[in-house]
């Protein structure tokens, strides 16, 4: 990349017509992988329903902001992505929507984060009953020491459901909505820690599924995979958006690019900029986003 | 040079030295089991008995019938000291030390002999050794059989060991019976007339109208008679046994040539070592194993077996077993997942890890002083009161034993849940609280299930700890001899008053409170044997169950 390229991106990011030449030297995404989902291209944040909207939120560990002044609406039933380089808030700002921060002692939170029209951080809000709408999948798959059936059970049970009849019925529909039932259906007695990576992953979010949460927060869900297993989880997010808000953190652009509806691009616990994915990685509007997607830094 | 140096950097020289101090502990184990293994298991050995002629200073003949224990070689001048005479030219000697037997007729067991002086040592068929019940074994020929005084057989007859033999069943038999009378029957008479006995007492302590305490006397005087009757009854049944024990005697000769009768009640087994084959003596060797785990002691625990100490050790460490395993674990959940971590939880801690360096003789002083004294004595007082002045629980015994020992493995419990605990990712608690599970709900389904192989880690350090600890048992509740086990087929099964036998104390009695030191010593061993198996089935026992578990969490904490 060169000097004067980067004079002519900084004068007017938001407004500059695009050269697609120079886009299409990009060596990091191209806009036909970004573009796998057709509907895309007429996406607008204003169009959509919003299912979590987040105000002034500021989040400090001890002295240390981490999050600085976010403003930011989750649209219902779509793929919200967040990328940024490491250290960014990313995580953390994804964490703040099952608050498991509160496990943090030294952290502390300003601002409101209003799902369904009720503040989460209000005090009569029940944390447990929180989580159960609003489901997480990890890093690194995080199965439970129990058979593959007792770990997609794991939350019905903790609910108080013991039917048998009715434990079943739901494990066969999380596994399957979690592509995993034909590659399972006749080992669920086996310990959960027997399954590959992928599969350990995928289970993971059949567990997450199977207390029909409302928004499902997946942190970089790939990043332990290989590239098929990666692949995998890719397809079912799709599948999962029909029914379900899912937030994803990821490191990956690409990844981003193709799984998402809407991205958002933070930097040093400032969200940068934010819009739909297409625009964003073809058309930013800030030089700081311009320079991370293309890999200056980051 | 240049290659030294080489040498010495390539590392070479450690690992020589790391594994050099590898092979050296590993010698020193195995020595250690095999010194104790081959001491204490040779003992059980029929070894043949010889009779040797011996002529001393004066010319005197004498002869002697025993097995040789061991021999040495020592300057003369020790042999002078003790009395012997040895030529002025001679400078070394070789003794042996020889088990001469005839305890009750000799007073001498064992006894030194120079070599100087014995005739080649002589091994006849003939000789016999009769194991008995009281006074060890005694050595010498058999000279015949009396029945009621009249002689049956005599060894010339071919009839002469089998009759024996049979006449021995049939005393074993007879003991047997004395012993379930004794110990079983008549035992429960005896508990019953003591419940008579305390409930008279209760009478006498409570506010009963006079009138239905007179009844309730009569009562309690009519149930007595009955009882007493029952006793003389079963008393005189046993007299008839007692009398028909002693129908058969065996006539041995001495190496004196002197002759004792021996009765037959008191014969536990007679063999001819000499004239037995390899697999007689294998066959002989186990049976005489199998008693000495099986049996209980006699002669002041010099013979017989250490049943009782056996069952003892086991019952203490299960019992402490129980008790320190849900203390510990529910101590590390609380200091580890609920205490604010600070200063406090440090100071805890920090107390914690110095209780285990505590001498365990201070934990025995504080039972005897804390458990035995305040709380057994307390005990007795609320509930046992109609006892008194004979205490229940204010004494040591099995409980009080166990206590101590939970206590002194109790940091042990801790530190090992501790650590396990905090080995569980944190990825896995996350997962169980992003599902809406609690804090509780998370710890009980998900952290402490894989925690369980650290914490019978723990366990298993614990009761390797517990098994060997001698003492702080020796203050609350171990004793030389025990008279009943601590579980039985009375009410409530398992007596946690009653004081028990252990293994690591029988090797301390044994071995330094014995009158007899040289038929103590191989016991010594062979029961330090038992107690190091006793311990290794313990732990291997509790590592089998801790691989299932781990087997069973295998990659999570990977």
């Amino acid at each position: 990349m060169t000097g004067d390229q980067t004079t002519t991106l900084k004068g007017d990011a938001a407004t500059a017509p695009q050269d697609p030449a120079n886009r299409r030297d990009r060596p990091s995404i191209s806009p036909a992988s970004a573009r796998k989902i057709g509907e895309r291209e007429t996406m607008s944040l204003n169009d959509e329903v919003a299912k979590i909207q987040v105000n002034n939120l500021n989040l400090f560990y001890d002295a240390d902001q981490a999050l600085k002044n976010i403003n930011l609406m989750i649209p219902e039933k779509r793929v919200t992505a967040f990328i940024g380089p490491s250290g960014c808030g990313k995580s953390t700002l994804l964490r703040c929507f099952n608050r498991m921060n509160d496990l943090v002692d030294i952290c502390r939170i300003e601002g409101e984060i209003v799902m369904d029209g009720k503040n989460i951080y209000d005090r009569d809000v029940d944390v447990a009953d929180l989580r159960r709408s609003v489901g997480m999948v990890f890093q690194k798959p995080n199965p439970f020491p129990k058979t593959i059936y007792e770990n997609v059970a794991y939350g019905l049970r903790l609910q108080g459901v013991t039917s048998r009849r009715v434990l079943d019925e739901v494990v066969e529909k999380s596994l399957r909505a979690a592509a995993l039932w034909d590659e399972v259906k006749d080992r669920l007695q086996e310990n959960a820690f027997r399954m590959s990576g992928g599969q350990q992953q995928r289970l993971v979010i059949a567990r997450a599924i199977a207390i029909e949460p409302e928004v499902i927060l997946l942190d970089e869900p790939a990043s332990a995979l290989d590239p098929i297993s990666t692949l995998k989880i890719e397809e079912l997010i799709n599948e999962l958006k029909q029914d379900y808000t899912i937030i994803i953190v990821t490191h990956n652009m690409q990844q981003a690019a193709r799984v998402s509806d809407y991205t958002a691009f933070m930097y040093m616990g400032n969200m940068v900029e934010y819009g739909d994915t297409d625009t964003l990685f073809t058309n930013p509007r800030k030089k700081q986003t311009e320079d991370y997607i293309t890999g200056r830094y980051g | 040079m240049g290659y030294m140096r080489q040498w010495f950097k390539s590392g070479t020289p450690w690992i020589w030295l790391n594994g050099g101090a590898v092979a050296f502990s590993m010698i020193m184990v195995v020595g250690l089991i095999g010194l104790i293994a081959v001491r204490g298991f040779g003992h059980f050995w029929p070894s043949d008995v010889a009779l040797i002629n011996l002529s001393n200073a004066d010319g005197e003949q004498s002869t002697l019938i025993g097995e040789i224990v061991r021999s040495e070689t020592v300057p003369a001048a020790i042999a002078r000291d003790s009395g012997e005479a040895v030529p002025d030219d001679i400078d070394l000697v070789t003794r042996h030390l020889i088990k001469l037997g005839n305890r009750d007729q000799t007073d001498r067991d064992f006894a030194w002999y120079l070599e100087l002086g014995m005739q080649p040592w002589q091994y006849p068929q003939d000789i016999m050794v009769v194991e008995r019940r009281e006074w060890g074994n005694f050595y010498g020929r058999p000279l015949a059989l009396l029945r009621e005084g009249v002689e049956l057989a005599t060894p010339e007859s071919d009839n002469f060991m089998p009759e024996l033999q049979a006449a021995i069943t049939r005393s074993l038999e007879l003991h047997d019976e004395i012993r379930r009378l004794e110990r079983g029957t008549i035992g429960r008479i005896n508990t019953s007339l003591d419940d008579l006995r305390l409930a008279t007492r209760r009478l006498e302590l409570d506010e009963t109208p006079a009138d239905i305490r007179a009844i309730e006397l009569d009562r309690i005087a009519a149930e007595r008679a009955a009882l007493d009757e029952q006793y003389a009854v079963l008393r005189q049944e046993l007299d008839v046994i007692y009398a028909s024990t002693r129908r058969d005697t065996l006539k041995m000769e001495m190496s004196d040539g002197n002759a004792v009768d021996i009765s037959l009640a008191a014969i536990m087994r007679v063999t001819e070592p000499n004239a037995m084959s390899v697999f007689g003596k294998t066959a002989q060797y186990f049976e005489r194993l199998w008693e000495f785990l099986t049996e209980d002691p006699r002669e002041a625990n010099t013979e017989g077996g250490i049943f009782p100490a056996i069952f003892g050790t086991v019952t203490m460490v299960l019992v402490m077993s129980i008790i320190v395993t849900p203390f510990g674990i529910l101590a590390a959940i609380y200091l580890r997942e609920y205490a604010k971590q600070g200063t406090m939880t440090r100071i805890i801690r920090i107390s914690v890890y110095n209780l285990a360096g505590v001498p365990s003789i201070v934990y025995g002083v504080f039972g005897l002083g804390f458990f035995v004294y305040y709380l057994g004595g307390s005990l007795d007082q609320l509930f046992y009161e109609t006892a008194l002045p004979t205490p229940t629980f204010g004494t040591p015994g099995l409980i009080w034993a166990s206590l101590t020992l939970a206590l002194l493995t109790l940091p042990i419990v801790i530190v090992s849940t501790e650590e396990g605990l905090a080995r569980i990712p944190s990825t896995i608690r996350q997962g169980s609280l992003a599902l809406g599970a609690t804090k509780s709900e998370t710890l009980w389904k998900v952290v402490v299930p894989l925690a369980t192989p650290a914490m019978m880690t723990g366990l298993i350090l614990a009761i390797a700890r517990a098994a060997g600890e001698v003492a702080p048992l020796m203050l609350v509740g171990v004793v030389k001899l025990a008279p009943a086990l601590p579980i039985d087929a009375t009410f409530p099964f398992l007596h946690l008053d009653r004081k028990i036998m252990h293994l690591g104390f029988h090797i301390y009695d044994v071995g330094f409170q014995s009158p007899n030191v040289e038929a103590a010593r191989p016991l010594v061993y062979a029961t330090a044997l038992v107690l190091v198996i006793l311990i290794m089935v313990l732990n291997l026992a509790a590592i089998s169950i801790r691989n299932r578990l781990r087997e069973r969490y295998r990659s999570a904490g990977e």
